[in-house]
């Protein structure tokens, strides 16, 4: 019989010892798989007013400036929670299901 | 030279850890511990030790600043007994996966219920399984040694664990012995200076207690129990290095004529002072008994106690901490599946005698040697002396 393993499993001996961690390694962990729904932005209805921005819990909406005029989510990082959508005053946020 | 001194076996625990030159004591008060952590406060106050006290408002806080400060790079120090100890359990279990070589004297004492201020093993058994490195002293000045070898043995490079010193309390604690008082150049040449092995640092900042989900949580307990097994070599070689500097050799595992014992008592503490001298009245009658005691609980000493047992056809294993609802005490327990699985089959009975403060006499163990040599083993735990 195979050992039943779990997967990205970390090694006893590869373990920092203190079990301790860089600082900013979130970045390079990714926990846009989480979510099930995403945030789909309408730019027609969008006017720029930075609440979504603002709102999010994790910070992944990024000013894409004066010109464009609009929030993007980092779609690596959002977890799918809905508040901008929630808070948007235009309602130009559709939470839309992930497909699988 | 060493000076000998008569002093109350608390107040010795203090002066080691001033002699340890600790950075910082983090500690609340609580019978029978309060003397050591009191005699701090006054050495610091007085400018006698160069060290930050925090005096917390609990033990919690006083385990969550000891790992703070440890995790900081400093020498750190903390006592506590029973209720403390109990109000300490959740930072208990953090400190020795966060790798935080902290020194914890405990006075041991009785739990609650009913409130019992006096002494026993159920405070310290009740943390068994945390990963902290445990030892027991059984006389003022092992205390006093032992308080100096725990700084040596956590802050190994190889060990880097928390560790606990055991003294029975009131019964050791608050007892005045004549105490061989080392002088700071020799325990200097013992005891370096700390060199922590990771820390917080402004020039290379870390995370220390992080989240450790399924993936990794089982790999991060092995890692912390790999360093705890692997401990024991620094403990055997700090005593030995104990015995160069001082002239006291300590085991992992102590023996009293026990080596053409038929009968070998068990024992941890101050009890094995009680058992030295009963076994020496029942060998002037002839018998054949003699006495191991467990120096080193945590990590086990497992081949050193098989080889101290190994010719026994009985063995009498005293705990000092209730089960409830287990047929056997903590140290009978794994005596038992140590012994047994090893391919020993000598007759184990498992003994239950001094909690919360009650007596234990030269006439316990007689009376524990007759049962043990009477040819039936009981599958529970004796308490002896129970009145019902
Ligand atoms: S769904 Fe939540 S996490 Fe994602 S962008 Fe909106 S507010 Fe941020
Ligand atoms: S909250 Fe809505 S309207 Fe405001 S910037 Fe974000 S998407 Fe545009």
């Amino acid at each position: 019989m195979t050992k039943p393993t779990v997967d990205a499993m970390a090694k006893v001996g590869d373990l920092p010892m203190g079990f301790t961690a860089k600082p900013g390694s979130t970045v390079a962990f990714k926990t846009g798989d989480w979510r099930s729904v995403r945030p789909v932005l309408d730019r027609e209805k969008c006017i720029y007013c930075g609440f979504c921005y603002f709102y999010c819990p994790d910070g992944v909406y990024q000013d894409m400036g004066k010109d464009e005029k609009y929030y993007k989510a980092d779609l690596d990082f959002c977890k799918g929670c809905g508040i901008c959508a929630h808070e948007c005053p235009k309602k130009a946020i559709t939470m839309t299901l992930e497909e699988v | 030279m060493a000076k000998r001194v008569g002093m109350e076996v608390s107040i010795a625990v203090a002066e080691a850890v001033k002699l340890a030159d600790a950075d910082v004591i983090a500690a609340y008060p609580i019978t029978p511990q309060t003397h050591i952590v009191e005699h701090l406060s006054e050495l610091v106050a007085d400018g006698e030790l160069d060290a930050a006290y925090i005096p917390v408002e609990s033990e919690h806080s006083a385990m969550s600043s000891c790992i703070g400060s440890s995790a900081a790079g400093a020498r750190t120090f903390t006592a506590t007994s029973s209720q403390g100890l109990a109000l300490m359990n959740e930072m208990i279990y953090i400190a020795p996966v966060l790798r935080t070589p902290i020194v914890l004297a405990i006075a041991n004492r009785a739990l609650s219920a009913p409130i019992n201020i006096w002494n026993d093993h159920s405070d310290i058994m009740s943390v068994r399984d945390t990963g902290w490195l445990s030892i027991f002293a059984e006389n003022g000045q092992e205390a006093l040694d032992l308080t100096l070898a725990s700084f040596r043995i956590a802050e190994d490079p190889a060990v880097c664990l928390p560790i606990s010193m055991n003294i029975d309390g009131f019964t050791l604690s608050h007892f005045i012995e004549p105490i061989l008082m080392p002088e700071k150049a020799e325990v200097d040449k013992f005891l370096p200076p700390y060199k922590p092995q990771l820390w917080l640092d402004i020039k290379n900042p870390i995370s220390i207690g992080l989240l450790g989900g399924p993936e990794c949580y089982t790999e991060a307990r092995k890692a912390t129990d790999d360093a705890l097994w692997g401990a024991k070599r620094v403990v055997i070689k700090a005593f030995d290095e104990f015995n160069q500097v001082f002239g006291r050799q300590y085991h992992v595992v102590e023996t009293y004529r026990h080596e053409d014992a038929e009968t070998i008592i068990v024992s941890m503490g101050s009890i094995s002072e009680t058992a030295m001298t009963a076994i020496d009245e029942m060998r002037d009658q002839g018998q054949k008994i003699g006495l191991v005691r467990l120096r080193l609980w945590r990590p086990f000493p497992e081949e050193e106690f098989l080889a101290a047992v190994s010719k026994a056809k009985n063995l009498a294993v005293i705990d000092r901490h209730m089960v409830m609802g287990c047929s056997s005490g903590p140290v009978g327990l794994e005596v038992k599946s140590l012994v047994y699985n090893s391919g020993l089959r000598p007759g184990i009975s498992n003994f239950l005698l001094g909690l919360g403060g009650r007596d234990v006499t030269r006439d316990d163990f007689k009376y524990i040697h007759e049962k043990a040599t009477s040819g039936q083993v009981q599958a529970r735990c004796e308490i002896v002396g129970v009145f019902e």
